[in-house]
């Protein structure tokens, strides 16, 4: 934690649509078997929260390339960010 | 010539490849830290297998940002010879040297065995002592190496013959059951539009010597040094 003010940045990381996700369907399939029959498809992703310098300047700028650089590979994912006050 | 091996934190066949050059091949070789940025004059660099930065984030993500790579890849792109590993084909579509990306394994689990592979290009830098469509055995060992590209993508690679290496059965044929990880097309090993940088999964520098069970990886590294001595000579002609 640090003393300085500071602001919150969430980012959400998923898959892009038709990219392969065995993660999400072997827990979909878990579900299935537990007796949730109810749910057809589950995808699977990771986020992150981001807690940011609040006297920073540009910093739309920065998250996005700090998602498309590293946070998330362009290749087969896709990024949300959600900034928080 | 000389072979260059990096090590980054939590790589585990760095020593596997250096003996591999050193002892089998009986070539010169070098370890290269991941904190340096001196290729040492190297030839050729083998980015290894392994956990690098423990497979964080996306195995390879991390890898990619240290300070050899930097290097790694102005060298590549001028031209040098660059081979992934493993862990190292990671760190290459990671970097944006090789297209695509290496997702889970379909199964789920991590896949430890001997594997058979067809040679689908006998003419490039790491393949040219294989005869063509030489069916050969070496070993896999990932959770992550299921090959993954769009469409159009895998289609470029199919037509220019960017695809190496491919599972196949003992036969040679491919089948989902020689499919040890999901790989679109059975995709083992892809080489880069200029034929300089190659990933695969298979560990060639682990079927090096009878004992290990079998051989056949040897001949990428006497590819390597082919490719090496030809291109010197050319060089010494002009």
């Amino acid at each position: 934690m640090t003393n300085k003010k500071s602001k919150k940045a969430v980012v959400y990381v998923r898959l892009k649509d038709g990219v392969l996700d065995p993660q999400g369907t072997t827990i979909q399939k878990a579900l299935v078997q537990m007796g949730y029959k109810d749910f057809l498809a589950v995808r699977s992703g990771r986020f992150f929260e981001l807690e940011i310098d609040a006297g920073s300047s540009d910093i739309d700028r920065k998250i996005n390339e700090v998602c498309s650089k590293l946070l998330a590979n362009p290749v087969i994912e896709k990024f949300e960010v959600e900034k928080k006050q | 010539m000389k072979f260059g091996v990096v090590t980054f934190p939590g790589s585990n066949c760095d020593y596997d490849a250096y003996a591999a050059v050193r002892h089998i091949l009986k070539g010169e070789v070098a370890f290269l830290w991941h904190k340096s940025e001196d290729l040492k004059g190297c030839d050729i660099i083998i980015l290894p297998g392994g956990f690098s930065y423990g497979d964080y984030l996306r195995a390879g993500a991390i890898a990619r940002f240290s300070p050899i790579m930097n290097r790694v890849v102005k060298f590549a792109r001028s031209g040098g010879m660059v081979m992934g590993i493993c862990n190292g084909f990671q760190v290459l579509t990671e970097s944006g040297l090789l297209p695509g990306a290496l997702i889970r394994n379909s199964h789920l689990r991590f896949s430890c065995k001997y594997v058979y592979l067809r040679v689908e290009n006998n003419a490039t830098c790491y393949t040219n002592t294989f005869q063509p469509g030489e069916i050969i055995k070496i070993p896999i060992a990932h959770g992550e190496g299921n090959y993954y590209n769009f469409e159009g993508d895998i289609d470029k690679l199919e037509e220019t013959g960017r695809v190496v290496f491919r599972y196949v059965d003992n036969c040679g044929k491919v089948t989902r059951e020689a499919n040890p990880n999901g790989s679109i097309n059975n995709i083992a090993g892809i080489i880069n539009e200029e034929g300089n940088v190659l990933g695969m999964m298979p560990h060639p520098e682990r079927a090096v010597e009878e004992i290990l069970g079998s051989t056949d990886g040897l001949k990428v590294f006497e590819s390597i040094r082919t490719a090496c001595s030809s291109m010197v000579k050319t060089m010494g002609e002009r």
